[in-house]
């Protein structure tokens, strides 16, 4: 590395306009899209159709169901209860009447909704409290993981019901609804953020970088959102995705339990499979297996890409291409280049 | 090499060449090196960080990761005789056979070496028992046996007991003595000596050397402090880049190096009593009443004490320490790890609180000291850390970095108002400009360093504070960031506060040294009065140890330190 030092001028290093061109390589997913191989990638991009899918049946339901999901009759009358699935009804008609496609797919809009509210609130509430908490330490810090601890220790299930129950009163408008839900959700969640990244706070505090931010005289508020902040938030991604595949089975965990939307308000899984369940005994499967399929994946995707993120950021769980045969071809590995030798390091050590 | 010496050669590479899958692609980290290690002989490798003598090393027990391709032949030959195996293509069981019995491992920083929650009796028994049955007794029986002969007092009582209940030192001790049970024909030793102090070095050093004498085994010693060579070595290879640019044995490396490689490395290792010109020269351009001026720092009886906790004693770092740095002054400050030596520089920046007595910093005093009136005081400090890759905030530029002290103490409003000034910094460190825009983790250690001392003179401060700026740095490096800070000191003329535990890179740059040892100040002077004539028995010792790149010169002064020992 010595070379390094002395060389006067970047001999190849990375001019700025190249930079720019390879930026989109290096937005998050993007890159470790790239990053992986085999069984890891598999999973990953298995992950990213499912979540995917998900995404574009919420964008276009209306598009893409024949009925609306509160809609009972049509120009030639009412559904009728039960139906098989049929031409007219691709996956049958509910107990209620409601066409389960319809449902299906509207219930991806509801999903959609609550996982984004729960986790933007979760992540805005958690990542404040664990930065503040874990940067100035002292009784608040105590407080504060008391408070997270206690959270932790309730039944996650029971704590949604009773902030569902506080929140909408039990019936529930689309808005409500769908707020209750979140916010049950976020509460649940909020320790969890918390956790992380008071922990990340607390180690990077200890790093050479915030003690030198300190050194110049930079301010408690400038070291903790330009120094600490970034750097704790790294490991945030991967818990959002984790914590995105619970947030739909605790809603669908409180529609089953009759503490969700009403089915006029919006469609949503946990209240059909709710509704299914006399249907299941007398031989009527199409009104429970496709909501319940639509949730398992739902969490599946959602659990796929969290978990490959996860194996991919840590350098000893990526799986890489092993070495090939033949040399690489000239000037693909640059002499002498830091990027390259301390990678090299970072493997040996 | 003649046939005959490639018979008795217990370790013989030919044309080994490693590659390691990475991200960034293929990386070939050794090619074509041939080594031979012949019975009972040291061979030094030595190279920088990157150099590939980890990799050679490593690759003798095929202790590389799974990204790793290895080419070539590695012969290892059995102790008593018999054939020799190919380490690259021997199958797994064959491995395990091999390992331990004909080589075996000592590593760099012996206290992860060693489980934790296991007595070193039993991790000294673990190797008997994975080559053939042992006896419980018997296993015992070794261990204690082995303890002795690698010098650690009364074996049979402290063979049950735990790793941390013994020092750094004895640790390597146990290190070496788990390599030494199964009496392997060689044995690999990473970097044994570089997380010791120097004087623990000395005996660790001793008792490699006893290894080969006494046990007749053969030592791969991969070090990159020349000094060490000098004290152990027998022959030499020197590795740049993934190859071998020079082999020879140590007298002839060290008085008649062929290779230009090989003399810029010697060249730049530091030496004692180099400084001592350099010392006086400075002192002779002071003006008049320059020693009655008012110093910079000044410690009166300084204390400071790490709470303990839980029914733990208190633990005194620094105990009454007394000291003055005037203007313009670089003051050295010199001990081994956990004499207090970096508590004092932290006190001084105001990043851990003075106990008792006075430490005043600038004019102010910093005992009972409040953030809020320091913070002024700051900008008129500047802080070199020891590690350069963690001293950067990752996710910032190098021209963010260095813009952060102007922006924060309001000399430029953003970025764009401090580039001019940033760019006069990376220039006055001799860092081309465009490197601003490249990430922390783009520069190697020596640049990173230079941008750091960058970002400490960025308000041109009064005082600087460096602790251990070039020890995480390799030597060829080092020599010219001590360069590099010398002339900046003579052209800004900051006072500096020099932190380091390598005694001749601190009579390189001190006007003054000052030696602590156990939280105690005890002794300061100049270089020439603490390095010529030291008089405390501690500076003494510390002198003795320190091996100089030198194999005769070395072997006289191993003499003094062996007379030094045993009085």
């Amino acid at each position: 590395m010595a070379t390094a030092t002395s060389a006067p001028a970047p001999a190849g290093g990375p001019a700025d306009p190249e930079r720019r061109r390879r930026t989109w390589r290096r937005l998050p997913v993007v890159r470790q899209l790239r990053q992986s191989v085999g069984l890891q990638r598999g999973m990953l991009v298995a992950g990213l159709v499912l979540t995917g899918i998900l995404v574009l049946a919420a964008v276009f339901a209306p598009l893409l169901a024949p009925y609306g999901y509160g809609q009972l009759r049509d120009a030639q009358g009412p559904f009728g209860a039960q139906l098989h699935p049929s031409g007219k009804h691709w996956l049958g008609t509910t107990v209620g009447g409601y066409d389960v496609f319809s449902r299906v797919v509207y219930g991806t809009r509801t999903a959609l909704l609550v996982i984004v509210i729960a986790v933007l609130l979760s992540i805005v509430a958690g990542v404040l409290l664990g930065l503040v908490s874990g940067y100035f330490g002292g009784w608040l810090d105590r407080v504060l993981v008391v408070i997270a601890d206690a959270i932790y220790a309730f039944p996650s299930l029971l704590l949604a019901i009773v902030m569902a129950i506080v929140i909408s009163g039990g019936q529930s408008s689309l808005v409500g609804g769908i707020l209750a839900a979140a916010i049950a959700v976020t509460v649940v969640f909020i320790p969890q953020y918390f956790r992380v990244v008071r922990a990340e706070t607390v180690r990077i505090k200890a790093e050479a970088f915030v003690e030198s931010a300190r050194v110049i005289g930079a301010s408690n508020w400038r070291i903790m959102t330009r120094h600490v902040l970034r750097n704790a938030t790294r490991t945030l991604p991967l818990i959002l995705t984790l914590n995105a595949s619970e947030a739909i089975l605790t809603l669908a965990g409180l529609g089953f339990l009759g503490v969700g939307i009403q089915p006029t308000a919006a469609a949503e899984w946990g209240f059909d499979l709710n509704r299914s369940v006399v249907d299941v005994t007398n031989g009527i499967w199409w009104t429970s297996v496709f909501p319940g399929v639509a949730i398992v994946l739902t969490v599946l995707g959602l659990t796929l890409v969290g978990e490959s993120l996860n194996d991919l950021a840590d350098p000893r769980l990526r799986s890489r291409r092993r070495a090939a045969d033949e040399p690489p071809p000239p000037g693909a590995v640059e002499p002498g280049g830091v990027l390259i030798a301390d990678a090299v390091e970072g493997v040996v050590a | 090499m003649s046939v005959m010496d490639r018979r008795s050669s217990v370790v013989d590479i030919r044309d080994l060449a490693v590659s390691f899958a990475t991200d960034a692609g293929t990386v070939d980290a050794v090619e074509g090196v041939s080594l031979a290690v012949e019975a009972g002989e040291v061979l030094a490798i030595v190279g920088e960080s990157g150099s590939g003598k980890t990799v050679t090393a490593r690759s003798i027990l095929k202790l590389l990761p799974e990204t790793a391709r290895t080419r070539g032949a590695i012969l290892l030959t059995p102790r008593e005789g018999g054939k020799p195996r190919d380490v690259v293509s021997v199958s797994g069981a064959e491995l395990r056979d091999l390992r331990g019995q004909d080589a075996a491992m000592v590593f760099q920083e012996p206290s992860t070496a060693l489980n934790p929650v296991y007595t070193v009796g039993w991790q000294i028994a673990e190797g008997l028992r994975a080559h053939g049955k042992v006896s419980r007794a018997q296993a015992r029986e070794k261990a204690i046996d082995v303890l002795r002969r690698v010098g650690i007092p009364d074996p049979e009582h402290r063979v049950d007991h735990y790793p941390h209940q013994f020092s750094g030192g004895q640790k390597q001790r146990i290190v070496i003595a788990q390599a030494l049970v199964l009496d392997p024909g060689v044995i690999i030793a990473d970097e044994p000596t570089t997380a010791l102090d120097v004087t623990v070095q000395a005996e660790i050093l001793d008792l490699l050397r006893r290894c080969r004498d006494e046990f007749g085994t053969a030592i791969v010693l991969i070090t990159h402090n020349m000094g060490v060579v000098a004290d152990l070595a027998d022959r030499v290879a020197v590795m740049y880049e993934g190859r071998i640019v020079e082999q020879a044995e140590v007298r002839t490396l060290f008085s008649a190096p062929q290779e230009e490689y090989t003399r810029q490395l010697l060249a730049s290792v530091p030496r004692l009593g180099q400084g001592t010109a350099h010392a006086r020269e400075r002192a002779e351009r002071r003006p008049e009443g320059w020693a009655e001026s008012t110093p910079v720092v000044e410690a009166r009886d300084l204390r400071i004490v790490y709470p303990g906790r839980l029914r733990k004693p208190d633990f005194v770092a620094v105990d009454g320490v007394s000291f003055a740095i005037r203007p313009g002054e670089v003051l050295g400050l010199v001990g081994e790890s956990g004499s207090g030596k970096t508590t004092i520089g932290r006190a001084i920046a105001g990043l851990t609180r003075v106990t008792d007595g006075s430490l005043r910093v600038l004019g102010t005093e910093m005992n009972g000291v409040k953030e809020r009136s320091f913070r002024p005081v700051r900008e008129r400090i500047g802080f070199v850390f020891q590690d350069p890759a963690t001293s950067f905030n990752p996710l910032l530029s190098i021209t963010e970095c260095v813009a952060e002290p102007l922006i924060v103490h309001g000399r430029a409003k953003d970025l764009a108002g401090a580039r001019q000034r940033v760019d006069d910094l990376l220039e006055s460190v001799q860092l081309p400009r465009s490197y601003g825009a490249r990430y922390p983790h783009e520069l190697s250690g020596g640049q990173r360093q230079r941008a750091s001392l960058a970002r400490a003179l960025a308000l041109f401060p009064e005082l600087l504070i460096a602790d251990e700026p070039t020890s995480a740095l390799d030597v060829s490096v080092q020599a010219k960031v001590l360069e590099l800070f010398d002339d900046l000191q003579k052209e800004l003329g900051f006072a500096a506060l020099f932190i380091s535990h390598d005694l001749a890179v601190v009579d390189l740059l001190a006007d003054r040294i000052a030696v602590l040892y156990r939280g105690r100040l005890v002794e300061e002077g100049t270089g020439a009065e603490v390095l010529g004539a030291p008089q405390h028995p501690y500076t003494r010792r510390l002198l003795a140890s320190l091996p100089v790149p030198d194999p005769d010169e070395q072997a006289r002064r191993r003499r003094q330190w062996e007379q030094l020992r045993s009085s």
